[in-house]
C-alpha cells in the first residue's frame, strides 16, 4: 500500500499547513503509519459524550445503521451491515480505530462499504451540498474514536 | 497492534460479521393465484436464485399483498382503471378507444418491459409508452414524471402481468448495450457515502441497515404500495435510493435510470409480477 508511506511524510508537512481550524488536520494529509493514525486530527482531546452522539445521529456518524453496540441497547434497529461493535477497544488501540474511521478502505480493503469519515477519496456525482466535503468533521471523529474507546469488555 | 495482525482480525470478523436474517420461506399466493416470488437466476447473474422483496418484509406488510382487499395499492389501480377509460386530447379518444379491455389487450404485456423503441432508439418502459399513446395518439400533453395518474395507469397496466414471469428481450435493438451501461450505474459507487446499488442489494442482502432488512432490490412489484409514502413509482425509488449516497439524484426517465432500469428489471428474470405490491 503505497498510501501508507507517501501519507506519512505528507504529515509532518501538514503541521505546518494552515486550514479553516488552524489546528487540524486536514483529509488528504492525514497520516496512516504501522500503527494507523496515531496523532490526533485537532490537538483537542475527544469527548465521549458528545461522540456517543455522533455515533447514533442518523446526520453525523449513524454508525448504527450497519453496526450494533451492545452499549445503546436503548437505541431501536442496529444494522447487521457491519460486526458488532461491543468490546472494540479490546481489540483495536487508538491509532487503528482512528484510522478505521477516517478512511476503513485504507484499513479494510478497497471494496468495503463502511464509508470513509474523514476522507475526500468520494463516490461520483457527489450532490452538490456535499461536494469537497467530509461526512464528519476532524472534531467529530475524535470524539467518537474515544467512545470506541470506552467500548471494552 | 501491527497491521499484519489487524487484517486477520478484520477477516475472522468478516465471517462473523453480519448475523444475517434471513428471507422467510414462504409462498405468495394472492386471491387463489400463487406467485413466483423465488427464480433460478439467469446466466451471468451474480446469484444463483433471485428473490422478491416480499420474501424480505414483516409478516403483517407481506399479508397486505396477498389480497387484493386488504392491499391499500389496490385503490390506485382501479383509478387507473378510471383513467384508461377516460377520453382526453384532441384526437377525442381514451386508451380503451383503441385497446378495448385491458383485461384481454394488456395481459402479460408488462412483464416484458422495458423493450427496445426503435422511434426513440432507447428502452422504454410502460410509463414511457403511455405517453407515447398520448402524444402520437391521443393529442394529449405527455405526463409529468409522477404526475396527473401516471402512477396509477402504469399500475393499472402493470397489475394486468399479476403473476407472469418478467423477462426481457435483450436481443432487440441496442437492449443489450443499454443493459451493460446499466451494470456499469449498478456497480458505480456514488455520493459521499460512497457506495452502489451492490454495496447494498448485493453484497448485504440479508443484512440490516437500521431498520430495512436489505432486499436484492428487485424491480417486480412496481409501482409499489409503500406503507410509509403511498403508491411508488420505480424511478422515484431508484432516486431515493441514489439520494441516500448523498449523489446528484439523477432525472426520471434520463439514460442512466432507462439503462438502469433494463439491468435491474434483468435481474430479478422469472420472478413474477406482483404490481402492485406492498412494501415498508
Ligand atoms: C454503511 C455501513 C457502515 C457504516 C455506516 C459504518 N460502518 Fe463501520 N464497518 C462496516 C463494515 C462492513 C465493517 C467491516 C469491515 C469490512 O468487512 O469491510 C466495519 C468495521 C468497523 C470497525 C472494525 C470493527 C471490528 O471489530 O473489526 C469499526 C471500529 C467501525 N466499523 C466503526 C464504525 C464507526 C465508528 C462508524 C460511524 C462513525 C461506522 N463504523 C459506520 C460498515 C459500516
Ligand atoms: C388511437 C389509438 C390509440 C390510443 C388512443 C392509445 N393507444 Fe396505445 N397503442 C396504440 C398502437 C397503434 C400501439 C402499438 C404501436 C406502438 O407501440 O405505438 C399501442 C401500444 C400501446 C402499448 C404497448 C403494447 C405492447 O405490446 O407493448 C401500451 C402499453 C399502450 N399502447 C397503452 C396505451 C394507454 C395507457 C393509452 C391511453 C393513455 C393508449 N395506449 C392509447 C394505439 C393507441
Ligand atoms: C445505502 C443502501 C442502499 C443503496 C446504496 C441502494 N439501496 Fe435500494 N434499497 C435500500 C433499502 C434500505 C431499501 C428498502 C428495503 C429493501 O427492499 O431492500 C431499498 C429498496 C430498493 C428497491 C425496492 C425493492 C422492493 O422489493 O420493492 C429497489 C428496486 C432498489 N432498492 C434498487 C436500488 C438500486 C437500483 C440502487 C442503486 C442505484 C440502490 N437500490 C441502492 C438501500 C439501498
Amino acid at each position: 500500500m503505497r498510501r501508507w508511506t507517501t501519507l506519512a511524510v505528507a504529515a509532518s508537512v501538514s503541521m505546518l499547513a494552515t486550514s479553516a481550524f488552524a489546528a487540524d488536520v486536514p483529509p488528504k494529509e492525514v497520516a496512516f503509519g504501522d500503527d494507523g493514525v496515531t496523532a490526533s486530527l485537532t490537538g483537542t482531546p475527544g469527548d465521549p459524550k458528545h461522540g456517543a452522539e455522533v455515533f447514533k445521529s442518523r446526520k453525523l456518524g449513524n454508525c448504527l445503521a450497519c453496526h450494533a453496540n451492545e452499549e445503546m441497547s436503548g437505541e431501536l434497529f442496529h444494522g447487521t451491515v457491519g460486526p458488532a461493535l461491543d468490546g472494540v477497544a479490546d481489540r483495536y488501540d487508538e491509532g487503528y480505530l482512528r484510522a478505521i474511521v477516517v478512511n476503513a478502505k485504507a484499513i479494510f480493503t478497497e471494496e468495503t462499504v463502511m464509508p470513509g469519515f474523514y476522507s475526500l477519496d468520494l463516490g461520483a456525482d457527489v450532490a452538490e451540498e456535499f461536494q469537497g466535503k467530509t461526512i464528519l468533521s476532524a472534531q467529530d471523529v475524535e470524539d467518537v474514536v474515544a467512545y470506541l474507546e470506552t467500548l471494552k469488555e | 497492534m501491527m497491521k499484519s495482525g489487524l487484517l486477520a482480525a478484520a477477516a475472522v470478523l468478516a465471517l462473523t460479521a453480519g448475523v444475517s436474517a434471513d428471507p422467510v420461506d414462504e409462498q405468495l399466493v394472492i386471491d387463489g393465484q400463487e406467485m413466483i416470488t423465488r427464480a433460478k437466476a439467469p446466466e451471468g447473474h451474480p446469484f444463483d436464485e433471485v428473490l422478491s422483496g416480499w420474501l424480505y418484509r414483516e409478516a403483517e406488510t407481506r399479508k397486505l399483498e396477498e389480497d387484493s382487499f386488504d392491499n391499500p395499492g389496490m385503490l390506485s389501480v382501479e383509478e387507473g382503471e378510471e383513467i384508461w377509460n377516460t377520453v382526453e386530447g384532441t384526437a377525442g379518444k381514451s386508451c380503451a378507444s383503441c385497446h378495448d379491455d385491458a383485461a384481454d389487450t394488456m395481459a402479460g404485456i408488462a412483464a416484458n418491459y422495458p423493450k427496445w423503441d426503435p422511434d426513440a432508439k432507447r428502452p422504454i418502459n410502460i410509463e414511457l409508452q403511455i405517453n407515447k399513446c398520448r402524444e402520437e395518439n391521443m393529442g394529449a400533453e405527455p405526463y409529468a414524471f409522477d404526475k396527473s395518474g401516471q402512477k396509477e395507469l402504469t399500475a393499472y397496466i402493470k397489475h394486468q402481468s399479476l403473476g407472469d414471469p418478467v423477462s426481457v428481450d435483450l436481443s432487440q435493438g441496442e437492449m443489450q448495450q443499454w443493459w451493460e451501461r446499466g451494470k456499469d450505474v449498478y456497480y458505480t459507487r456514488t455520493g459521499q457515502l460512497n457506495l452502489s446499488c451492490a454495496s447494498c442489494h448485493e453484497q448485504n442482502n440479508g443484512n440490516y441497515i437500521r431498520a430495512d432488512h436489505l432486499s436484492q432490490g428487485q424491480v417486480n412489484g412496481f409501482p409499489t404500495y409503500r406503507l410509509k409514502t403511498g403508491l411508488t413509482s420505480l424511478h422515484n425509488r431508484f432516486r431515493g435510493c441514489v439520494r441516500d449516497t448523498r449523489a446528484e439524484i439523477p432525472k426520471a426517465f434520463s439514460d442512466d435510470l432507462m439503462a438502469l432500469e433494463t439491468y435491474v428489471t434483468w435481474r430479478g428474470t422469472g420472478l413474477s409480477v406482483e404490481t402492485p405490491s406492498v412494501r415498508q
